[in-house]
């Protein structure tokens, strides 16, 4: 029988929530890395028990973790992020240029076809690649040489790259998001990049529709639609059907069109789903409720999927990483919480039940399908 | 034999249990911070980029380096550490500041 691997970042370590096919009895771990924070961990989708894991601390700095038996086992692997050459500056909090400098690793994403690429983005953004399983890291440079880069400015979280989207027809394309600066896309294999941020507004710059400078929470595609693209802004729920060359927003009629996370069913390219949250301070549901939106028409229209959820006193966050789907039938939808809780439906969220309630914060929710 | 005494988290990293005992003769040089660390680094490799920067070989900003009851962690890296340390009498400390939650 086919089973599922959830892997969980935590702000203190990872874990892996194992499952038959039916998704009912889990296995939680004992804790990875205890008292390192996981920004992220994934899977090769070639070799499943590759993993790679982003293991940090303010005390330490970046190790990287590799596993070749599904986690039970890791090595410790290149930690050396460099940028190329003279990495120039980008704008500070305070309107002055400030110097990269590299602070951690945000997103690990393998490449689709070959288990010793995997591609890493990072805090200062810029985007790094493997090509030996981890060992050594090289900057794909023209992403944070493109000449915009002296516009981007950190976020609030800082200035991270956090979304890596491999497009699974076109192998030299790829897709990746930084807060603050947009989307941008690649069409040869990550030499060279072009922002493509039209049809964004953000009302928070001084330019709301200027070419870079949107703060892109996370971008989901389907693998078997790879052209359309969805995206959750920093508020606007956004879709391009072109590649990412035009966006236009389809936040309809969600309670909040802030959040962090979207994704998308693995089965049906135009269901998607979103967990709106308050902001631009709280960062929590809005009425304390915790809900899923699903939407099955490509966006505008959106159902609230509530039951298994707290209604009411819940006030956790979804990190933009923290949601992800798997490929089983009925589609299988997972997502943690700041509160620690991961809760997984086992019907495409239409129920919700906790698979685990008292982890750290949760920073990340990758899901494998295991044969 | 010079001793260090590394933070938990890096014990684990490294996989060793209690103080780590580097033979003198790893050591290339008179005994400082930087010949230690070097020392170190070449024999767990894993450990690379997480007492020093990889590229400046700075300190961390929130570790500190002891000694005989001192607290050397702005000498420079090339000053002669404790001769207690030398002698192996005494070991360095690579200590996590003390913060977080």
């Amino acid at each position: 029988m086919s089973g599922v691997r959830v892997l969980v970042g935590t702000r203190k370590g990872a874990f892996i929530l194992t499952s038959d096919g039916k998704r009912e009895r889990w296995d939680v771990s004992e804790p990875h890395f205890a008292g390192w924070e996981i920004y992220h961990l994934k899977g090769s989708p070639v070799r499943p028990d590759r993993l790679y894991a982003s293991q940090s601390t303010g005390w330490h700095g970046q190790v990287v973790q590799r596993s070749d038996d599904g986690g039970k086992t890791w090595e410790a692997v290149g930690n050396q992020f460099v940028y190329d050459g003279v990495p120039g500056t980008h704008q500070w909090y305070d309107g002055t240029q400030h110097p990269w400098e590299f602070k951690r690793v945000w997103h690990l994403e393998p490449a689709l076809t070959d288990p010793d690429t995997v591609y890493a983005g990072v805090e200062d953004a810029a985007l790094f690649r493997s090509v030996d399983a981890g060992r050594t890291w090289h900057e794909l440079s023209g992403l944070r040489e493109h000449p915009t880069g002296a516009k981007w400015q950190p976020g609030a979280g800082g200035m991270c790259l956090h979304t890596i989207v491999l497009d699974p027809s076109h192998t030299e394309r790829m897709y990746v998001a930084i807060s603050a600066a947009g989307a941008f896309r690649s069409d040869d294999g990550g030499q060279t990049w072009k922002p493509i941020n039209r049809g964004l507004h953000s009302e928070f710059i001084p330019e709301p529709t200027a070419e870079v400078g949107h703060c892109v929470h996370r971008i989901a595609m389907h693998p078997a639609r790879p052209d359309v693209l969805f995206m959750q802004k920093h508020w606007d729920v956004m879709r391009s059907d072109d590649a990412g060359d035009s966006w236009h927003e389809i936040s309809g009629n969600l309670p909040t069109d802030f959040g962090f996370p979207i994704d998308v069913h693995a089965h049906e390219p135009d269901t998607i789903y979103v967990v709106p949250i308050k902001s631009d301070s709280e960062h929590f549901p809005p009425e304390g409720k915790l809900r899923v939106y699903r939407s099955r028409t490509g966006g505008n229209e959106w159902e609230a999927l509530t039951r298994g959820l707290p209604q009411s006193d819940c006030y956790v966050n979804v990190l933009r990483d923290a949601m992800s789907v798997d490929e089983l039938d009925p589609c299988g939808v997972y997502f943690g919480t700041t509160g620690g809780q991961v809760y997984a439906s086992a019907d495409a969220g239409d129920s919700w039940e906790p698979i685990v309630r008292d982890l750290p914060a949760v920073l990340s929710v990758e899901v494998q399908t295991l044969p | 034999m010079i001793r260090v005494v590394l933070p938990p988290h890096l014990r684990t990293l490294a996989r060793v249990e209690g103080d780590v005992e580097l033979p003198i003769e790893a050591i290339e040089g008179p005994v400082t911070q930087r010949t230690v660390l070097d020392a170190l680094e070449l024999r767990y490799p894993v450990l690379k980029g997480t007492i020093r920067d990889h590229v400046t070989r700075q300190r961390r900003a929130f570790l500190r380096f002891f000694a005989c009851e001192q607290d050397l962690s702005h000498d420079p890296p090339d000053a002669p550490l404790p001769d207690a340390v030398a002698r192996g009498d005494e070991p360095f400390y690579v200590i996590g500041a003390i913060a977080g939650g």
